[in-house]
């Protein structure tokens, strides 16, 4: 029996753990090797050169400017998403007309079709929505689905060539982020919602708070934990703009570099410049440092007592 | 003196409900004021999150000369033939075609793998359990971009570079810490009785797992089935680094991307929207069929 439990055991992981090892944890300690040598990857001499790429790293400026950008992007991007996330879940939870109970509290008819159209973006593929949108900021005054609405409207004026401008580029690239996302977290923060017993809303609502106060007295420190949990998985798919760059931006994280990141950054460096196999792989290390702050001082900040309802 | 009585009666009937109906009318039309401004709002993020998609539906039926001078007409004829040269000429059938037989693959692999895995953990003590798990959950933490260049090398070392198989195995490893994290949790929460009953019965511990605890678990087999179907059909990243070989296995992902830099200098918008919207409609129906439950699973997931 005993003997029969551990061959199951070894058996039932080996494959799992085997996969896992070579293609996850033994690229990623690799990658901290790799990054202290000055590999072109085309021949098989790859020289140790210490902390040579981290010094080449922290005297490039362009490595600075796609920083920051992933900075803004990690800062912006989920604040927005989850801000209009709870917005609309709350408008659609609790923002609908009375129905009988004397301080109703219900939600807008027809929700659940909002949940379903919020939701698409969720499901559709990151290219698809980067080409979709590409063609949507068409700087062409008449082939772009943006630029035709607004000459349509009488705001000709502020027609704009959105991505090719190097002062809008970075936002128009965070917009569709969040367009992509805000339903997923509509979704999350409505099924939290839902598990919230209406007593309480109505508790409040027949002492007098107003839908504002409910929000932020009840709503948002009872789904604190969700948000907190929205909060990192959102900065963690922000730090990954690659894809969203990569697409819509004009030549590869221009105009001027004005939208270039990290991954897209190494992944240039990789795959596109020489290899420069070593000096991406530092790019690596850095972002991972950069994801690691990132969570800690969230989960830091998100730490409270939990509420238990 | 009575008719007094008798109006005094009756504005103290009266008076209630005067009140009544006052309040009444003032909940009415705070809420009804509430209902039109927050139906304003979600009704201009439906038609902005809308609108682009049926965009992509209106201007697949056109021809380029219209989707360039009008992106906002409707179509006046339908030119179905778009379609066709999409899925014909521009490969968007083949590189279909290949990202079903991937991701079909990958999945299967990393929900029996997973799941696999997640039992071992979630049910037996043995020596290393809690290192091996949080060793799983350790790889949700960090982006596959940052591993890019050995993944790239140790997947050229193993000959699985530009192949399918290679895809496969590393679209199965990068879905394992979900995918282990989620049925561990979601395998500890079924009931240990039956298990135990089928082993005293002289059941294997294999025969025990995948006649009596999968069938059991199949609500989480199928959350967590439709987030990773999902991820691996989106994946981009991947396939553009360890699939670069012969442009007919590209991915569809790939292929789109690649479709919409050539249509821009070929001037044929018209298959680059029908491209899209191939690659768009199967999603969005098979969403439209599940999405209650690809909405249960996703935020499951996202919570747990």
């Amino acid at each position: 029996m005993r003997h029969g439990k551990y061959r199951f055991i070894i058996g039932f992981l080996a494959i799992p753990l085997a996969l896992y090892g070579v293609l996850v944890i033994s690229p990623f300690v690799q990658d901290f090797q790799i990054s202290m040598t000055d590999w072109s990857g085309i021949s098989s001499d790859k020289k140790f050169i210490g902390l040579d790429n981290y010094q080449k790293l922290i005297h490039n400026d362009l490595f600075w400017k796609s920083l920051s950008h992933n900075i803004i992007m990690l800062l912006v991007v989920p604040l927005v998403t989850l801000s209009l996330g709870l917005f609309f879940a709350f408008m659609l939870n609790v923002g609908g007309r009375r129905r009988g109970s004397a301080a109703g509290v219900s939600g807008v008819r027809g929700s659940s079709i909002y949940k379903v159209v919020f939701f698409f973006p969720q499901v559709l593929s990151v290219t698809i929505i980067a080409v979709l949108w590409q063609q949507i900021y068409n700087p062409d005054n008449k082939e772009g689905l943006l630029n035709a609405l607004l000459g349509n409207v009488g705001l000709g004026a502020l027609q704009h060539a959105w991505l090719g401008d190097k002062s809008t580029a970075l936002a128009c690239i965070m917009v569709v982020m969040i367009w992509a996302n805000v339903g997923f977290y509509v979704v999350l923060f409505s099924a939290g919602m839902a598990s919230i017993p209406t007593e309480i809303y109505e508790a409040a609502r027949l002492d007098g708070a107003e839908r504002g106060t409910t929000f932020f007295r009840i709503t948002l420190p009872l789904l604190r934990d969700t948000v907190a949990t929205g909060w990192v998985y959102m900065g963690i798919m922000a730090m990954d703009g690659f894809a969203f760059v990569q697409l819509m931006s004009v030549n590869n994280g221009g105009p001027d570099e004005s939208t270039d990141v990290l991954p897209l950054l190494l992944y240039k460096t990789a795959f596109r410049d020489n290899s420069q196999f070593g000096y991406a792989a530092s790019m690596g290390v850095a972002m991972l440092i950069v994801t690691l702050i990132f969570a800690i001082l969230s989960m830091r900040l998100s730490r409270r007592d939990r509420i238990e309802f | 003196m009575t008719t007094n009585a008798v109006s005094v009666e009756k504005q103290k009937s009266a008076a209630p409900t005067a009140k009544n109906r006052t309040k009444r009318n003032w909940r009415r039309s705070e809420g009804g004021v509430l209902n039109v401004f927050s139906h304003g709002f979600l009704l201009v993020w439906a038609l902005m999150v809308g609108v682009p998609m049926l965009w992509v539906l209106w201007s697949s039926l056109k021809t380029s000369g219209d989707i360039v001078g009008s992106p906002w007409s409707l179509p006046t004829h339908l030119h179905f033939d778009n379609w066709t040269r999409a899925w014909n000429k521009a490969n968007i059938g083949q590189y279909f075609i290949n990202t079903a037989i991937v991701v079909g693959c990958s999945t299967t692999g990393t929900m029996i793998l997973g799941s696999m895995a997640a039992y071992v953990l979630a049910r037996f003590e043995f020596f290393g359990n809690r290192f091996i798990y949080y060793l799983f959950v350790a790889g949700m933490a960090f982006p596959v971009v940052m591993v890019l260049v050995p993944l790239f090398f140790v997947t050229k070392n193993l000959g699985l570079l530009n192949t399918f198989p290679g895809l496969i195995l590393v679209y199965i490893a990068y879905s394992l810490p979900f995918t282990v994290f989620f049925m561990t949790s979601f395998f500890r929460t079924l009931p240990t009785s039956i298990a135990e009953a089928a082993l005293v019965d002289g059941a294997s511990h294999s025969r025990t797992f995948f006649q009596i605890m999968l069938p059991m678990s199949k609500p989480g087999l199928i959350s967590i089935g439709v987030f990773n179907i999902l991820g691996q059909w989106n994946q981009y990243l991947l396939p553009i680094v360890l699939n670069q070989g012969d442009s007919k296995n590209y991915l569809l992902t790939q292929g789109l991307a690649d479709l919409a830099t050539q249509q821009g200098y070929a001037g044929d918008w018209a298959a680059l929207f029908a491209g899209l919207a191939i690659a768009m409609l199967p999603v969005l129906a098979v969403y439209i069929v599940f999405q209650k439950q690809i909405q249960a699973g996703l935020t499951a997931g996202a919570i747990k």
